[in-house]
């Protein structure tokens, strides 16, 4: 029999304004199991906690109710009261009578009334507790970042700081990510590639910091602290350790027409390239669809040059697995596909471009040399129109219901440079909502306006007719004016949608990391906990998380290495013992709790079990790893044979809890 | 008068005009913009806030081609095309405005008008 102890506390006011708090522990005082019941003003302070201690000392509690605030607030405060007193701190249970009783109730009588309710309740819930005991498990102390763009970067360049090994599995043959495609960054407009490439050569040197280029992530298994993942080295037939990166073979490689995917198409490459300058490792790659020896065994020019002997046709994929305590995920986003906007003319004129494509028109090391000219004619454009929001806000179907984010500020960055530039060009930025709520942001757009004469119209553009002498035919609204404009340009630059790398949804499977519909991370709590995936031990940087700008990235970035630093400091971690059991001799092995764990943190195993006259039999039973388990429940609901229970929140302790709510007195 | 005429436009046109967010798309994309005094970013906007009558007195209402480029490319499914048509219907259905008789049907019939036409005109016309 439990010797239960219960104290109810006043909250000052809060609780006893409405609450007869004496009344509730006179009334409990009376259930079966109850030997003391006692109320104070503030139990969680310093003198309510050393009457709870006193008391389990002075009365012999096995077990302890306390009638207070929500358990979220002090819960874990009254755990280590009990702990401190000797008592296992999961013989605990919090009737909440402050956020469901007290304050939501003005009349006393009612009040009270419910608030004995729910001490009963709890009454009956910890008299069916058992002690449980928080496992421990070790962590390897080595963090995997996925992606390798700038947020991927920051993480683990602040994780190495800290002393711990670091792998970037990056699926690109080079670092840098989107980053590396841009020309200047707002608000500063300081060079992105001067800023970055600093960056991606320090990952490189630094001892602590792996480089998986051209490598994808295939299997993730495990749980926090003791992940076990696979990684698909991709055959880049040039061995790493020997390529100089000296830039011979991408020179004279017979395979010219390419398209160029650091210049999204506008130009071409060889079939064996390095994908720009500063890339990291600077290492040739050989694109086995384009490149004649590997597809027909005709050629071998790249391998006769090569001094350092690199060129390896023979070159395999190759699959390396590593342990790893923590995951970051930071694979980041693309523009949108702009199929679904016709009306754009995007597919029609090489004149209309994405905002990405504009920027690598403008960047010295673009298919222009950083000349703005017209992909059609090779012309100075004279008038360009800009179009924001282009499948961003969209709830039609054809695009992304959510705002990007970043468009209003590298449009705006877009207009000031190409009139600082080109001052005789005339620029229109077509706008529904300028949203600039960034440090130096609304400073930077209303610069745009204001001294490069950027003309800025409240408005969307409804088609782009490419016309037979090579101009664009904008029609527009101009929604402050009341009237419809038609504007002949030479370039519409379309702000086009962002939405998460592709990969982001099998990688989110293999991790069991929940999305949102958009495909984003969804964060472990969006105020509190931003940088952490809801499944222990895998953290989340930059835009897979949102749309995020560059200096957002960065912070999130910092934020996430600090997180996975907290966890690889840990030896040991201490598990939450209020988990999944399943009860093997219960257990059915129908699989339906594997199905509904969202941690993944059941698994079948084959066992062996006595039967009668001396036989034994194998049998399929649920096992659940205690380490990987949040304690949801969901598997305790899916358990048709009532085999799976969750320790501390048991089906009886539950149904105890609802017959005392039930019970008529 | 005006919210009385409003609630009838909202349910005829079963648009949600509040879904609107004021980007003018529908207006950069209609092709018969500078025939109308009302354009219909406009006709969106003032059905929302009540101010009917304008609409319902305005020739806009038989410049709309129905072509739903509107309907097409508004990215927040308003279908503004849809709230044109019907003011339209609002105006045309005003009590004591009718236009058919039941009287005149037998001399209206022959074999080649289908019936539905006759339903369709009784639907429009009567009331």
């Amino acid at each position: 029999m439990q010797r239960i102890g219960v104290f109810v506390c006043w909250c000052g006011s809060n609780i006893a304004g409405t609450v007869d708090v004496e009344a509730v522990a006179e009334a409990l005082s009376h259930e079966p199991g109850v030997v003391h019941a006692a109320n104070y003003q503030y139990m969680c302070s310093e003198a309510g906690q050393n009457l709870i201690k006193d008391a389990i000392r002075e009365h012999n509690l096995t077990g302890i109710v306390v009638c207070s605030c929500s358990p979220r607030m002090h819960e874990a405060t009254f755990r280590k009261t009990a702990a401190a007193a000797g008592l296992n701190p999961y013989m605990v249970e919090i009737a909440n009578i402050r956020e469901q009783c007290s304050w939501i109730h003005k009349d006393k009588a009612t009040g009270t009334e419910k608030a004995i309710i729910l001490g009963r309740a709890a009454i009956a819930k910890v008299t069916l507790n058992a002690p449980l005991i928080a496992g421990e498990s070790p962590v390897t102390k080595r963090a995997l970042v996925i992606g390798g763009g700038i947020a991927g970067i920051q993480t683990a360049l602040d994780i190495a700081e800290a002393g711990f090994e670091v792998d970037i599995v990056e699926k690109q043959p080079t670092i840098g990510g989107k980053m590396t495609q841009i020309d200047k960054t707002f608000p500063t407009l300081d060079c992105a590639a001067c800023i970055l490439t600093p960056k991606m050569v320090d990952c490189a040197q630094n001892e602590k910091i792996d480089i998986l280029s051209y490598s994808e992530v295939t299997d993730v298994k495990g749980f926090v602290g003791n992940f076990h993942v696979k990684i698909k080295k991709k055959a880049r037939y040039v061995d790493e350790t020997k390529c100089t990166g000296c830039g011979l073979c991408t020179e004279k490689c017979p395979v010219k027409a390419v398209p160029n995917e650091f210049n999204l198409g506008m130009d071409n490459r060889r079939a064996v390239y390095i994908p720009f300058a500063q890339a990291v490792p600077k290492v040739a790659t050989i694109d086995p669809n384009h490149c004649n020896m590997l597809k027909n065994g005709k050629c071998g020019l790249c391998a006769k040059l090569c001094t350092a002997g690199a060129i390896d046709y023979k070159q395999q994929d190759e699959i390396i697995e590593r342990e790893y305590g923590a995951i970051v995920v930071a694979t980041g986003y693309n523009p949108i596909k702009l199929d679904n906007y016709d009306e754009f003319a995007y597919s029609q004129s090489p004149d209309v471009v994405t905002s990405l494509e504009f920027e690598r028109l403008t960047n010295a090391a673009g298919p222009t040399n950083g000349t703005l000219l017209r992909p059609s004619d090779g012309k100075h454009p004279h008038t360009i129109v800009f179009v924001q929001c282009v499948g961003s806000r969209d709830t039609s179907g054809c695009g992304k219901e959510y705002c990007s984010k970043i468009c209003c500020m590298y449009t705006a960055k877009h207009a000031m440079l190409t009139r600082e530039k080109y001052p005789d060009t005339d620029v229109y930025v077509f706008y529904i909502d300028v949203r600039t709520p960034g440090k130096n942001f609304d400073e930077f757009y209303r610069r745009a306006v204001e001294e490069y004469g950027v003309h800025y119209i409240k408005g969307m553009v409804g088609k782009v007719a490419p016309q037979s002498d090579g101009k664009l035919m904008v029609q527009a609204s101009d929604l402050i004016s009341n009237e419809q404009l038609h504007i002949e340009a030479d370039m519409v630059v379309l702000a086009a949608a962002i939405e998460p790398d592709k990969s982001a949804r099998p990688l989110a499977t293999m991790l069991t990391a929940s999305m949102d519909t958009n495909d984003f991370f969804t964060e472990a709590h969006p105020k509190l906990r931003p940088v952490e995936s809801p499944t222990a031990g895998i953290f989340l940087s930059g835009a897979c998380q949102g749309p995020k700008d560059i200096p957002e990235t960065v912070s999130q970035a910092s934020a996430a290495a600090a997180k996975v630093i907290g966890l690889l400091a840990k030896d040991k971690l201490t598990c939450n013992p209020c988990v999944a059991h399943s009860d093997e001799l219960m257990c059915n092995g129908c699989s339906s709790c594997e199905k509904v764990c969202p941690y993944g943190a059941i698994t079948y195993l084959d066992k062996e079990f006595r039967m009668p006259n001396r036989t034994t039999a194998i049998r399929r039973v649920a096992s659940v790893n205690e380490a990987v388990c949040q304690g949801c429940g969901a598997c305790t609901v899916a358990c048709p044979s009532g085999a799976m229970d969750l320790k501390g929140f048991s089906n009886s302790q539950i149904m105890a809890e609802v017959d005392a709510i039930c019970k008529m007195k | 008068m005006g919210k009385f005429d409003r609630e009838q436009i909202l349910r005829t046109s079963g648009v949600d005009v509040l879904k609107c967010m004021r980007c003018g798309k529908c207006s950069a994309t209609c092709p018969s913009y500078d025939e109308m005094e009302y354009h219909p970013h406009e006709f969106v906007y003032m059905v929302e806030k009540g101010e009917t009558e304008k609409l319902m007195n305005s020739p806009s209402i038989y410049k709309c081609l129905s072509c739903f480029a509107c309907v097409e490319r508004c990215p927040r499914g308003v279908e503004p095309a849809k709230v044109v048509a019907a003011v339209r219907a609002q105006v045309l259905r005003q009590p004591g405005e009718c236009r058919l008789s039941p009287d005149d049907i037998p001399a209206l019939l022959d074999d080649d008008l289908p019936q539905q036409a006759l339903v369709t005109a009784f639907r429009k016309y009567r009331k």
